[in-house]
């Protein structure tokens, strides 16, 4: 297909979408004056029906727990394609390198900043129905921990922590134990990921109900699913600075 | 009212949308769909933002206060977290496409049609 014929069917999609996309923007609430009634309801609700102090964390663990399974298995399947496109620098080619971090300041550095994020990941992750946070976000800061603890020690010792051959039984029990607790309630007959435990007094780490447990659940998947990607781009480029992907 | 939230969220989209077109670098690219996807972030958050609202948690202030919308902003983490798998995912292929061409540029991969 040549330039012209490409750049004219560009334009055409492109005046579509613009024509689409002015028709629907012109229809939008004005700004600050949003009409929907879900969200009033949900704020109005969420301390007496949930005992929960963050609507967002309820309605992402609660409300929709079954939208948030399918986005968690969205992630899980993303870093399993990712594994399975990267698998090309095998282990036995990468096993022989050793890489000492040289620097005394880095691995300072990077026990430090391990430390503290890890602290910080737990709080977040623990505090998800309290203040902001919550298992996805919390699983994120708890992945950047163990990477900057990459920044600390030589790069075979930190695959014996981190490596994810490791990291994939982590997210794949974190993504199960999400729809395992939906059929626990589905078997005791509720609704499928239905809250089936004590709700907890308001504003202590306790409150919740089961959703606490699915918060943890997605935190570990999260984490998981990050080191899987972040394992798999590291692997990747240690062989490819090794020389192991010149002779293919 | 204004009108201005979602100009910006517009905005975002369309200069997304014309480094995807132009894009000369696959790396580029796929940063591209990522700018293109945070104007979906302001869309949905400007969409559920209340005058004088406070964020929907409730631990230190009442619950009478008049809050924003929680749920577009448990939307906005659910795109969020999309947006970074399929950056993963981009990158990656970026990576295998240079090991099959030796090149990022898409307009170099000859045996690619359409």
């Amino acid at each position: 297909m040549s330039r012209t014929v490409r750049l004219t069917m560009v334009g055409v999609s492109l005046a579509g979408f613009a024509a689409l996309l002015a028709w629907g923007v012109a229809d939008l609430p004005s700004f600050g004056h949003y009409p929907g009634p879900y969200g009033d309801l949900i704020v109005k609700l969420v301390q007496p029906q949930r005992h929960m102090a963050n609507a967002v964390t309820a309605v992402v663990f609660d409300y929709r727990g079954f939208d948030t399974m399918g986005e968690e298995l969205l992630l899980f399947a993303a870093a399993s394609a990712l594994a399975l496109l990267l698998r090309e620098t095998r282990e036995d080619e990468v096993e022989d390198i050793r890489e000492p971090v040289l620097s005394d300041a880095i691995r300072g550095g990077g026990l430090l900043a391990s430390i503290v994020t890890l602290v910080v990941g737990l709080y977040v992750v623990a505090h998800a129905f309290i203040t902001p946070g919550g298992g996805f976000q919390g699983g994120v800061v708890l992945a950047a921990s163990l990477a900057f603890l990459f920044l600390a020690i030589e790069y075979q010792r930190w695959g014996k922590v981190a490596h994810s051959s490791i990291m994939e039984p982590v997210e794949a029990f974190g993504a199960g134990a999400y729809v395992a607790l939906g059929l626990i309630a589905l078997a005791s007959g509720l609704a499928f990921l239905e809250n089936f435990m004590e709700l907890g007094v308001f504003g202590r780490l306790s409150s919740g109900g089961s959703a606490i447990l699915l918060n943890l659940a997605s935190a570990l998947a999260v984490a998981g699913g990050f080191l899987v990607i972040f394992g798999e781009c590291l692997q990747e480029n240690v062989g490819a600075r090794h020389g192991s992907r010149t002779n293919r | 009212m204004s009108i201005l939230p979602y100009l910006l969220a517009v905005w975002l989209v369309a200069i997304g949308l014309y480094g995807i077109v132009s894009s000369r670098n696959l790396i580029h690219l796929a940063v591209c769909v990522s700018v293109c996807q945070s104007g979906t972030y302001v869309l949905l958050l400007a969409i559920g933002y209340k005058d004088r609202g406070t964020a929907p948690i409730f631990s230190d202030v009442p619950a009478s206060r008049r809050a924003v919308d929680p749920v577009v902003q448990a939307l906005t983490l659910t795109d969020i977290v999309v947006a970074v798998a399929i950056s993963a995912l981009l990158l990656s292929l970026a990576l295998k496409a240079f090991d099959h061409h030796g090149s990022l540029d898409p307009a170099e991969m000859a045996d690619l049609k359409g």
